[in-house]
């Protein structure tokens, strides 16, 4: 038995409750609706709520709860010379005993210690289940018989149904919120860790990255360094390779799709623009590491130049590719916008088209375009599969776009895939990079945000 | 003289920005162009598969000597066997140890399970003969489809020129054929190129994007609704709007970290599982649900909420009965393009550990499992010469995938759009 049959179990309670709660308002008065303060099925949704959402709470903090007791129980069980090794030993294995409940033979298998155990856990996780069972039935059917035992035509039930409705709207949208300063939160509590290991200053200012940790205490070489401006060098030096394609090629599609190609064309082009912003990063990735990479080393060994098969050229190529439509579509948007006045005022004193467009078009559209940009590179920053796929993992700290560099979003996803303890230095520098990751495109949005809204208001 | 030169100048300039413009949008298609077409070249061919017909004696001898037919005898016996002597058979000429062992590779390692499961279902086969068209190695594959540089020296190119041959004999005789890749769909990761499919990933996908949307889709639209319609106008909800905005724009490598911190080292959900990713991933979608469905509910008129208020419904009842009923194509449409931006992400399930090479199909959400462009990510990093077109493969269904629902929101637009 699992949570989801119990969950559905209760569901089955619930629409019991609403259909025999609406019944009972229908039948109360005759069918004579006019007799009753709220129509039947809020009576019905009076007994339902009422019914679900104690089941759900319960569903949410019994598992919690028992698996808790459970393991403290099978635990005490074991034979003391089992239960009084060292905390890791016993955890390992209970590990064990619910592999084994879960099927898996191979986890020690013939130890019958273990294997009692095991039945013992089976057994109470059983009765555990058969408790919840019973306790959402008691509940259900106290809750039932106490509305039968209080219900009158003129029980304000459409009431309490609004006014639980809204709490749940509002406990939704604190939720919303919750995820903002959770990621805030958590971010800022691991760096903190991470920063009481290394200090603030290396992690900042230090112009070396090799973030390996001993395994042992007494390894040679065990003290990883953590600077991190050979990271955000590299990530600034791939984000402006990919500007540089993507702010011309954007901005020019802008000023044609705005200013030149009339109403259909546009309607073909930009959503066709748009669809590289669709396009899943890993498959960029993959084109950026498989096609563009080896393209531009055998175009660089024609021309005797040494391109790095994981340049930073490669990644930050495809990357201006992904971002030409965060670019385009804004600014053609903002340029849109712009008011028909002010260019027939510019073509009516003789300016030509170009003229128009680039003296008072693109002056007048300016902040929006600026916010644009810095929404791209906010994204650039952030942008992670194509960098891990094309761009190199080791830190230098180099501007030649021909050699390879690594970034911030590489590294956190190098520290953090494979197996390490979640306290040690090198999954904390990870939540560190995090936190600067997330505050560097903060503050790019809320400038750029800033910016396209004060300039919106002026033209609007 | 003077004025129609720079005239003359001047409609350069313009002939130039047009020119410009013209370059860069087809610069842009171009690029579209090209990275669809390279992903349909290296990919197509790994939707059909190489066969290779085998003559097999179902020996009784080696597969169930004692004659009793227990299911397990006939699990454990030794079918790679029958597959080796098959294939002396019709190689009369290699007799060298080596070059056997290098002959046998031939055939696929699945093919000995594929004899298994045949003779479990139909225990009768034991002791007969028959014509069996076994799944090839991935070498013979890649030499069918013609993906070896015969310029490069022999041993730089991964085929010897024997294997070549024996290729060509099979080939002559008719015992090499391509069909259908089916297993591509149906089979989950494999270390064998051949045997890899996208079956276990398609599944975790689709139970992460169920678990995704039954937590993002009623939140999202819960927040929608009571900033839009209840939330009164202060400094509070502005500072919830600007959060909400803000949050559309945090790079998803965040989520994942907030992912790994709070469902897996708090709450200590298991790794890998579908219930974490699609969590993480519900995380990353609520504010582009809550932004667009925010913007279909304000575009209803208020003058549909004022009829029914005047006619005595209650402020819940007008949203519930009215004001959601002409906002959900758009509600929808928006949360329809959040997924499909979900569908495709793969950063923040690297955090949460979900790279994890997993054979078995997932049947619950919390069984470890992979999700497809985590699978792509896996297959591009493979050394295996077969994973190259795997992977381009994976790709296209994952495109044709979101070409599917982002079909489904611009039909759910059109149809269903009213203007007001």
């Amino acid at each position: 038995m699992n949570l989801a049959t119990i969950g559905a179990f209760a569901l089955v309670l619930t629409s019991l409750g609403y259909f025999l709660g609406r019944r009972r308002a229908y039948s109360s008065v005759d069918g004579n609706l006019q007799k009753l303060h709220s129509l039947p099925p809020y009576h019905g949704l009076h007994v339902a709520l009422r019914v679900a959402l104690p089941s759900v709470a319960l569903l949410v903090v019994w598992p919690l709860l028992s698996s808790h007791l459970i393991s403290t129980m099978v635990t005490s069980s074991l034979p003391s010379e089992i239960r009084t090794q060292d905390p890791h030993k016993v955890e390992m294995i209970l590990n064990d005993i619910r592999r084994i409940n879960n099927g898996n033979t191979i986890a020690q298998g013939n130890n019958s210690t273990i294997k009692d155990a095991a039945e013992y856990q089976s057994m109470l996780e059983q009765t555990s289940d058969l408790w919840l069972i019973a306790v959402i039935i008691i509940i259900s059917a106290s809750t039932y018989l106490w509305h039968r035992k209080r219900f009158n035509p003129q029980l304000r039930a459409r009431h309490t149904v609004e006014k639980t409705l809204r709490i749940l709207l509002i406990s939704c949208s604190t939720i919303s919120i919750f995820v903002t300063i959770g990621i805030f939160l958590s971010l800022l509590f691991e760096s903190i860790n991470f920063f009481s290991l290394v200090p603030i200053g290396e992690f900042l200012f230090g112009l070396n990255w090799s973030p390996q940790m001993a395994i042992r205490e007494d390894q040679v070489g065990s003290s990883g360094t953590f600077g991190s401006v050979p990271l955000i060098v590299g990530t600034l030096v791939i984000t402006f390779i990919a500007m540089i394609i993507a702010v011309p090629i954007g901005l020019m599609s802008a000023i044609y799709m705005s200013e030149y190609s009339n109403r259909r064309l546009r309607s073909v082009i930009k959503p066709l623009l748009e669809v590289l912003a669709g396009i899943p990063t890993v498959v960029y990735g993959f084109f950026a590491a498989l096609t563009i990479a080896p393209f531009l080393r055998r175009t660089g060994k024609l021309i005797e130049l040494d391109i790095a098969s994981e340049s930073a050229l490669a990644a930050g190529l495809v990357m201006g590719i992904m971002i030409i439509p965060f670019v385009s579509s804004l600014s053609d948007d903002v340029m849109n916008s712009v008011p028909q006045s002010l260019r027939n005022g510019a073509l009516a004193l003789g300016a030509t088209r170009s003229e128009m467009i680039l003296q008072v078009v693109v002056p007048a559209a300016l902040p929006g375009i600026v916010g644009s940009v810095l929404l791209a590179v906010s994204r650039a920053i952030g942008e992670t599969m194509i960098v891990v796929m094309a761009a190199g993992l080791a830190a230098n700290l180099t501007v030649n776009p021909f050699e390879s560099v690594t970034t911030m979003t590489v590294q956190m996803v190098t520290l953090l895939v494979g197996d390490q303890e979640f306290g040690s230095a090198k999954t904390l520098a990870a939540f560190a990079l995090g936190l600067l990751l997330f505050v560097i495109t903060l503050a790019l949005n809320i400038v750029a945000l800033r910016i396209v809204r004060k300039y919106r208001e002026k033209y609007d | 003289m003077n004025m129609s030169n720079r005239l003359s100048k001047r409609h350069a300039a313009e002939r130039r920005l047009h020119f410009f413009g013209v370059l860069s949008v087809v610069t842009a298609v171009a690029m579209l162009v090209l990275l669809f077409s390279n992903i349909v070249i290296h990919g197509h061919s790994a939707f059909f598969h190489s066969e290779v017909k085998l003559h097999i004696s179902f020996d009784s001898s080696v597969i169930d000597p004692s004659g009793a037919r227990d299911r397990q005898t006939l699990k454990r016996a030794d079918y790679q066997s029958l597959i080796r002597a098959s294939l002396m058979d019709s190689f009369p000429e290699v007799r060298k140890r080596r070059d056997i062992r290098k002959l046998v590779k031939l055939i696929s390692r699945g093919a000995s399970f594929q004899l298994q499961r045949m003779v479990l279902k139909k225990p009768s086969l034991i002791g007969t003969t028959a014509n069996v068209w076994v799944t090839s190695s991935d070498t013979v594959d890649m030499f069918q489809k013609g993906q070896f540089d015969f310029n490069a020296t022999e041993s730089n190119r991964g085929i010897s020129s024997k294997e070549v041959s024996w290729i060509h004999k099979l080939q002559s005789d008719g015992a090499l054929r391509k069909v259908f890749n089916w297993r591509f769909f149906s089979s989950g990761d494999s270390r064998e190129p051949e045997l890899a499919g996208v079956g276990g990933a398609l599944v975790g996908s689709a139970l992460t994007m169920l678990v995704t949307l039954l937590v993002a889709f009623p939140l999202g639209v819960m927040t929608a609704i009571y900033l839009q319609e209840f939330a009164p106008q202060n400094h509070w909800t502005d500072w919830v709007e600007v959060n909400i905005n803000n949050l559309a724009a945090v790079p998803s490598i965040v989520f994942g970290l907030l992912g790994l911190a709070v469902f897996l080292s708090i709450m200590e959900l298991p790794r890998s599982a579908p219930i974490v990713g699609g969590l993480t991933l519900a995380l990353m979608t609520l504010p582009t649900i809550i932004i667009t469905s925010r913007v279909a509910i304000g575009a209803v008129p208020p003058s549909l909420r004022e009829a029914a208020l005047a006619i005595g419904a209650s402020p819940l009842q007008t949203v519930i009965h009215h004001v959601l009923p002409a906002a959900m194509p758009g509600i929808l449409t928006g949360s329809i393009i959040g997924m499909a931006r979900a569908v495709g992400e793969t950063a923040p399930l690297l955090m949460i550990g979900m790279v994890a090479f997993i054979v078995d199909i997932p049947t619950s959400v919390d069984d470890p499992s992979t999700v497809l462009p985590v699978q792509i990510y896996i297959w591009a990093d493979s050394p295996e010469r077969g994973f190259a077109e795997k992977t381009s493969a994976a790709i296209m269904v994952l495109l044709l995938f979101l070409v599917f629902m982002n079909g489904l929101a611009i039909y759910l637009r059109k149809r269903l759009e009213r203007r007001w």
